[in-house]
């Protein structure tokens, strides 16, 4: 076991709390009578339906597609009829354009079978990749394809996967790299070919000991001369998985203020989606399936599902034995980045990573007072911004003026108000300096 | 939004929607406040053993009017009253520290008027002021009773009967600090009143001096500082820039000859300790950054010791944090955080 390895400042160490669904085998969540699949899952141009309403689709059928604009076709989940075309629940656009598929629980399920992907050349293999949606499952919602075309004045050297799962909770890609594991050094190997690259470096952070076992026996099956699939381990410390904070900790770059990491020579991928991308080369099978960690004090039964997008809660909830009574916050996605939710008929997206269930004593509610100066929200940011000058100008009135402050650089990781002793949603101050000093 | 109908989910139920992170620290402005408290408490209860019982009476007389002002304040001035985030009760008890353990009961009164009230309500309430409350209290009671002020000193009392002075007139039994002997009267009748070597400087550590009710201890003080940094609510760079900066000075001008001077003495016999741990790390008076903070304490301790040598008072730490209080946000604008990386074309 080679040393740890992380990014230099800033950091914070959240209750790790992956303890409930960590063991947890991944597990088939039945299909649901409905699905609702929201038109952009993407960032990006959300996608047009190429569908029309009381047309049958098959599993794995087009359904939408990006007529103009960055983004990826759609695909049915299911056999079924679509049932409407309108609009669903959105964790953070409150309500989205969907199209709801009503599912004919006779048809047989879609059986894929492995291919051999070598013969193809680099463009057909990405041609593939877009065809398939593939996009960023780690939570971004990045294009794939986009990502795997990087500018030709840059100069790729290696493929970075990222394992790290830093988010408390989450457990998904930690089963994904435990059981899956030759799909996940499977899809690195196609993206290398894609990219033209012959080194590759897998990042976990240490408290998964048994994925960074089963990964580098899985790496090492594959490694030759001309293609080296490294796992290493990183330590524990959010947000670790963050792609600017995982390029420095495994490579030593700095990627640039407002620059992509092709600026200094890598490209980033969950290990999620290289799995997703051996699926859609090697199997031509779509990506209309997500594993979601289902956690928290609130649900009945934690688990690791395998769902379909466009999974309502509300059915995972049934599925799971239902909330507790003392269930008072929901939230898409994990405790430090991601959205909470007031109603249950949000369905999945490619994105989502988790549902969680969390109980009084699990989430902050306490109110926020002003800003003592302490600092200590300076000494966590991994990116060295000064979030307690963010709020205090907004306060003011100046959002204007943080643009200096280097707000751009803030990506929202909340180790700021994470750590503030007053409380202060210093997220939302920088979300409502970004909004203004782009104006 | 039409919630689907659900068995299994309790009805009318309402969930908390809130921002990102929906987990944070347990870490609160009122457990920091309740900690320094703590931390202050063996200081305050040697203290009761060195100079008596009426100590006590201070402290006590001067948290209450702290509390009681921060009260009256924030419903006078329409704001939410937050007298149990602690904040109050640190100042009292920091105030109560910085004046002499002989003076009337009704000094620490004033005293938590113009702390709370003029020194920090006024200026917009926790997290606005400018100056620190407690100094702010000690400067306002220096200017308005001189003569308290300096001369209410106490000789440690012997065989710990703490209730000797209590009651007593003070002025029977008053005594000078040992900065004021040394500046007044020079090392000569210093040696004389406290003794010299090895066991002079274990017993000003210890407390065993004349000086304001807080101030003496320096094991204690020092105990509680590295409290506080093990806990992360402070760190070391203001205490050592500030004690570091006033032994060095010290050291080069304090003496008979340059480079005479002796350090050790000028950290433990006034209120050095004190105010480099709980009055210069003081969040809201003090830089963000740790550069900043090295710069500021370095500037709090060239302050204290040019006022020590060349000003009127015998001790200067009070006014050198507070004449560095208004510069703490100007330190802040020179002394940013290192970014992780600037745009396009810079470091790789």
């Amino acid at each position: 076991m080679k040393s740890l390895l992380t990014f230099l400042q800033g950091g914070v160490h959240p209750p790790e709390a992956k303890g409930q669904t960590a063991a947890l085998p991944i597990e088939r969540m039945p299909v649901p009578d409905e699905l609702e699949i929201i038109l952009g899952q993407h960032i990006g141009a959300p996608c047009e339906p190429t569908v029309t309403r009381r047309e049958e689709v098959v599993e794995g059928g087009l359904i939408g597609e990006v007529k103009k604009g960055l983004g990826v076709p759609l695909h049915s989940p299911v056999a079924g009829t679509i049932k409407a075309i309108g609009t669903s629940a959105h964790p953070m656009r409150v309500s989205a354009p969907s199209v709801t598929i009503k599912v004919d629980h006779e048809a047989a399920r879609a059986d894929y079978q492995a291919g051999d992907w070598q013969q193809l050349a680099a463009d057909e293999l990405k041609k593939k990749v877009h065809e398939a949606g593939i996009i960023g499952i780690g939570g971004a919602g990045f294009p794939t394809h986009v990502k795997l075309s990087p500018p030709r004045d840059a100069q790729i050297d290696q493929l970075l996967l990222n394992g790290a799962e830093c988010e408390p909770y989450i457990t998904a890609d930690h089963r994904q790299m435990l059981e899956h594991a030759s799909e996940v050094v499977e899809g690195a190997r196609i993206i290398m070919k894609i990219l033209g690259v012959t080194k590759c470096q897998i990042g976990i952070e240490s408290n998964k000991p048994d994925a960074i076992e089963t990964m580098t026996r899985a790496a090492e099956a594959v490694s030759s001369a001309d293609c080296t699939i490294q796992v290493q381990g990183l330590e524990v410390k959010y947000p670790q998985g963050s792609e600017k904070q995982l390029i420095q900790a495994l490579t030593g770059r700095k990627v640039p203020s407002q620059s992509l990491p092709s600026a200094v020579g890598v490209v980033v991928h969950n290990v999620s989606t290289a799995a997703a991308i051996y699926d859609a080369v090697a199997c031509s099978k779509p990506l209309y399936e997500k594993v979601v960690t289902i956690a928290g004090k609130g649900i009945n039964k934690p688990a690791n599902l395998l769902v379909k997008v466009g999974t309502k809660v509300s059915d995972i909830v049934d599925y799971l034995g239902g909330v507790k009574p003392e269930l008072t916050k929901i939230i898409m996605g994990g405790p430090m980045m991601g959205f909470a939710v007031s109603d249950l008929s949000i369905p999945i997206t490619k994105t989502t990573s988790s549902v969680l269930f969390l109980t009084e004593d699990e989430v902050d509610t306490n109110p926020h007072s002003a800003c003592i100066r302490c600092g200590w929200c300076i000494d966590a940011c991994p990116m060295g911004l000064e979030p307690k000058e963010v709020g205090i100008h907004v306060e003011a009135n100046r959002a204007e003026d943080t643009a200096r402050f280097g707000v751009f650089d803030c990506f929202e990781c909340g180790s700021c108000a994470y750590v503030c002793p007053a409380k202060r949603p210093l997220v939302q101050f920088v979300r409502l300096a970004k909004m203004k000093a782009k104006r | 939004m039409q919630v689907p109908e659900n068995q299994s989910l309790p009805a009318h139920r309402e969930w908390i929607v809130s921002v990102s992170p929906h987990v944070k620290s347990n870490e609160t402005v009122a457990k920091i406040m309740w900690t320094v408290v703590a931390c202050l408490m063996p200081p305050l209860f040697l203290s009761v053993f060195i100079f008596g019982f009426q100590v006590l009476i201070i402290t006590a007389v001067s948290v209450v009017s702290c509390v009681a002002v921060e009260y009256v304040s924030q419903k006078s001035l329409g704001r939410p009253v937050t007298i149990t985030d602690g904040s109050a009760v640190l100042t009292g008890v920091l105030l109560a520290f910085l004046i002499p353990p002989g003076v009337s009961y009704l000094l620490p009164v004033l005293g938590a008027v113009m702390a709370i009230y003029i020194a920090k309500h006024l200026f917009g309430g926790i997290g606005f002021n400018i100056f620190n409350p407690a100094l702010m209290g000690r400067a306002f009671l220096l200017a308005t009773f001189p003569v308290a002020m300096t001369s209410a000193w106490l000789p440690p009392v012997e065989g710990l009967a703490i209730f000797s002075y209590f009651g007593a007139g003070v002025d029977a039994v008053s005594t000078a600090t040992p900065l004021a002997v040394m500046k007044e009267q020079g090392m000569v009748a210093f040696t004389e009143m406290f003794g010299s070597g090895a066991s002079l400087y274990t017993s000003f550590f210890l407390g065993w001096r004349p000086g304001c009710i807080g101030e003496t201890s320096g094991f204690l003080l020092v105990l509680g500082g590295a409290y506080l940094i093990y806990k992360n609510y402070i760190t070391w760079h203001t205490p050592v820039a500030v004690l570091g900066t006033i032994a060095t000075l010290t050291w080069i001008f304090g003496g008979e000859s340059y480079f005479g001077g002796d350090p050790l003495l000028a950290i433990l016999s006034g209120g050095a300790i004190l105010g480099s741990i709980y009055m210069a790390t003081d969040y809201v008076t003090s830089p963000t950054t740790k550069t900043g903070q090295l710069v500021y304490g370095v500037g709090i301790g060239a302050l204290t010791v040019l006022i020590r040598l060349k000003g009127g008072y015998p001790e200067g730490i009070c006014y050198a944090i507070l004449l560095m209080n208004p510069l703490a946000s100007v330190i802040d604008n020179f002394c940013k955080p290192k970014r992780f990386a600037g745009p396009a074309g810079g470091d790789k």
